[in-house]
């Protein structure tokens, strides 16, 4: 919303619905409109903003007199039902657990695994990570920085430019040779719409798995992204079979609301959030947490 | 560059309606407008200039002079078009340059934005304008990030100036001040500064990139913003405004598919022009944004002066010249063909140019299902020829064909496929090279160039004979004994699909070269 401080969505709502309280009634048509804007502002995109505003029609029509407290927290309510559809635990009981991370260019992949990576090996569980954004230039470095950051091995590429599948297969190689507890594989960003890019993720997976079961192949999102997160969500499950969601950059003043829309849509839960660029950044994800921010 | 392409499919749709109906409606207007408002909600545009918009939109379908005109539906698409490229910008700006030398240019955005490999492709971008840029490394907070600009610096032929290692340590607004000097004394004309990234709210990253930009004092601030990015972007925008006061904006990996809807809402909600589009991954994918064009080809017009302008810079002016006077001369062979394709190739995907002729949003469904390997099969099955037989397709008998086919891994039917289709290319191409009008299936016949050439009684007086090779020599004893006057270029003969007619063999269209002498 131009012009004016970003608020919370709760925020706002309030000062929509400034003290005194309202009947279902003597909520207008100006409130719904401003609730939408609300909605469509933390990027829920038009169809999810829609289907919110029919669901809290609907039971603000059953519960009669409401008050601007009743309508955030039956807000809230919507949402956290919504987000916790799924389960959102990390699953990493094989031995070794691989972790492949994929998303497009710039969402923060790799500042990611150096999250990921403290936090399981703060865990007593011992990591690895595979170095396999052969692509961009000094990827390797910036993710071999986070990797003595967090204090765990890395595995990299023997030459410049070499197949990033062939990293992923020796880094699980390492892993299995020195009972690494997890693996993480780093890939380089691509966008979801080149097929040939699309298509060596499906090989990495291929290769990763003549050694070993893939555990999570984790989808970085990056909040402030729009409608197009969908998309990237639809096209990274197809070519590489994602099982979870990161939600990176919520520090930022974007609300990831886009995310309901990618739950929905991919029935792919959201696993993580990413919430700076410090290495301890980083949150399992909650619905009621969540829905709180959403709802602040 | 299949830009904006979900948005212009939405809109088409949109106006659908309206196109096949000869009246406007008040009802018909408000039913469009729906579609447009939630159409550019879709691609991210923000609400406040959604609203902007439409009501703009709405008000001037409604006025009478639009319902006075012959066709409103056109009258409506023109509206939408003049909003479009009043919010894109305008005119578009090109980048301005200082009198005295160094120009500064300073890069500022959200983290992933794609700071450095943009400030890479603007580096390269100069080189080849003959300018001597300098980078400069002020990213000293991610990890690798001067590593980074080390690497785009010399895949870009650039010099780069990266007195501190990053990773946290050293100072980015001495480095940048520090860095004019630099370019001074080893007179770089133009200094770019590739600085941290960093979120609007980020008080006090904020601070540092504005006495970055008064260190500096840079002819341009370059906001770099991701066409992905969400309703978020007027917000970003804004406070980024404020923070360091861009100049103008870049707009980031447009080669994904929909979105930069938000470029719309950045350039209404900041009033800066967004001056260059990245596009890709490569150092060249990279070109000035132009708002008018941006604007059509939303609105499905194609942007046609786009493709053009890559279409001049992929084909140099020499090798097209030679493969004129080849198309004139008639010796076009599968050689040529391959290297036209190769120059196709250089032009960028295939698919991107397709997205920017008129009317191909249509087929943009069978594009995406369109394989561009297949030009690589191709090239494999003519790879796989020997130079006599790329001369001469004549040569390929069965059995050639069988060990092409092999060596090409493909099948004697894909070859079969390549040969006729290169033939009916050869063809073509021959007619267009001599001022005639190809012959397109399912078209009418069009006239050709010099009226005063007859149309060549083909149809009549060629050979029915089922032998290729005793045809070809009979149609071309027949063409011999033809006045040169009455014998053309474009006959209804050369019809691509033209069932049991025969069609004039090379041969035959050397011996109508040679009577036609200089005439051509």
């Amino acid at each position: 919303m131009s012009g004016t401080p970003r608020l919370g969505l709760g925020a706002k709502l309030k000062a929509l619905l400034t003290g005194e309280s309202r009947s279902a009634k003597g909520l207008t048509p100006d409130s719904w409109d401003d609730l939408e804007a609300t909605l469509l502002g933390a990027d829920f995109g038009p169809d999810v903003t829609d289907e919110l505003i029919g669901t809290m029609r609907q039971r603000v029509g059953q519960l009669g007199a409401i008050d601007d407290d009743d309508f955030l927290r039956l807000l809230r309510e919507i949402l956290e039902e919504q987000l916790s559809r799924f389960d959102s635990t990390l699953r990493l009981s094989d031995r070794p657990a691989v972790i492949l991370v994929v998303g497009v260019n710039g969402v923060g992949k790799t500042t990611t695994i150096g999250k990921v990576a403290k936090f399981i090996s703060h865990a007593g569980r011992s990591v690895v990570i595979g170095a396999a954004d052969t692509f961009r230039a000094a990827a390797v470095d910036q993710v071999a920085t986070w990797a003595s950051r967090a204090g765990v091995d890395i595995v990299r590429p023997q030459q410049d430019g070499q197949d990033p599948s062939s990293v992923a297969y020796q880094t699980v190689e390492f892993a299995l040779r020195n009972e690494t507890d997890v693996v993480i594989i780093d890939t380089a960003g691509r966008l979801h719409t080149k097929g040939g890019l699309m298509d060596e993720l499906t090989k990495i997976r291929r290769v990763i798995e003549k050694q070993a079961p893939i555990s999570e192949v984790l989808l970085v999102l990056d909040a402030t992204t729009g409608q197009n997160g969908v998309r990237q969500a639809e096209a990274f499950l197809e070519h590489a079979g994602v099982t979870g969601l990161v939600l990176t950059k919520l520090d930022g003043s974007a609300k990831g609301g886009f995310v309901l829309a990618v739950q929905e849509r991919t029935g792919i839960p959201i696993k993580l959030i990413g919430t700076g660029e410090g290495i301890d950044d980083l949150q399992g994800f909650s619905p009621v947490a969540f829905a709180a921010g959403l709802v602040a | 560059m299949a830009t904006f392409g979900e948005l212009s499919t939405r809109l088409t749709d949109a106006l659908k309606n309206l196109r096949t109906k000869g009246k406007l409606s008040a009802a018909d207007v408000d039913g469009t407008v729906r579609e447009i408002r939630r159409a550019l909600l879709d691609a991210d545009v923000s609400l406040d200039v959604v609203k902007e918009f439409t009501a703009v939109v709405r008000e001037r379908a409604l006025s009478d002079d639009v319902n006075k005109a012959l066709n409103p539906a056109q009258q409506v698409v023109q509206i939408v078009n003049d909003e479009l490229v009043t919010i894109l910008g305008g005119a578009g700006r090109r980048l301005e340059f200082a009198k005295k030398p160094p120009t500064v240019i300073m890069l500022a955005g959200l983290q992933g934005a794609g700071k450095t490999t943009l400030a890479g492709k603007l580096a390269k971008w100069l080189v080849k304008e003959k300018h001597t840029p300098l980078l400069v490394a002020c990213d000293l907070q991610r990890p690798n990030a001067v590593t980074q600009l080390e690497v785009v610096a010399e895949s870009a032929g650039a010099a780069i100036f990266a007195p501190e290692p990053g990773n946290g340590k050293g100072d980015p607004v001495k480095v940048a001040k520090d860095s004019i000097k630099y370019a001074t004394d080893k007179q770089h004309d133009v200094v770019i500064i590739d600085t941290a990234g960093r979120l609007g709210v980020d008080a006090e990253m904020m601070k540092q990139a504005a006495d970055i930009r008064k260190a500096t004092n840079p002819d341009e601030v370059l906001f770099v913003i991701d066409a992905m990015i969400g309703q978020d972007a007027v917000a970003t925008a804004q406070a980024f405004q404020q923070g360091v006061d861009f100049t103008g904006v870049v707009l980031s990996k447009l080669d994904g598919d929909a979105r930069g809807g938000a470029a719309l809402s950045v350039v209404s909600a900041t009033g800066r022009p967004i001056i260059f589009a990245s596009t890709g991954e490569t150092l060249d994918d990279f070109e000035p944004f132009y708002p008018d064009r941006m604007a059509s080809r939303i609105l499905d017009l194609g942007d046609i002066l786009t493709l053009i302008e890559q279409a001049q810079q992929a084909f140099d002016a020499e090798e097209s010249a030679r493969v004129q006077s080849k198309l004139a001369s008639e010796t076009f062979t599968l050689d040529d063909f391959l290297e036209q394709m190769q120059q196709i190739k250089k032009m960028g995907s295939l698919k991107g140019i397709m997205g920017m002729l008129p009317g191909a949003n249509k087929m943009r469904d069978q594009l995406d299902n369109f394989d561009e390997r297949e030009i690589t099969r191709t090239e494999a099955i003519i790879r796989s020829m020997t130079p006599g037989e790329r001369q001469n397709t004549k040569l390929l008998n069965g059995s050639r064909r069988l060990r092409i086919a092999k060596g090409s891994g493909t099948t004697v039917t894909d070859v079969n496929q390549l040969v006729t289709r290169f033939e009916q290319a050869a063809k073509m191409m021959k007619t267009v090279a001599k001022g005639g009008m190809p012959n397109m299936p399912g078209m009418p016949q069009m006239g050709h160039g010099g009226g005063s050439k007859g149309k060549k009684p083909q149809g009549k007086k060629a050979s029915k004979s089922g032998n290729p090779a005793k045809r070809a020599a009979e149609n071309a004893a027949l063409a011999a004994g033809v006045k040169p006057g009455a014998a053309g270029s474009g006959g209804s003969g050369f019809g691509l699909g033209a069932g049991g007619k025969s069609t004039p063999s090379a041969e035959e269209m050397e011996n109508l070269k040679k009577m036609l002498g200089g005439g051509l």
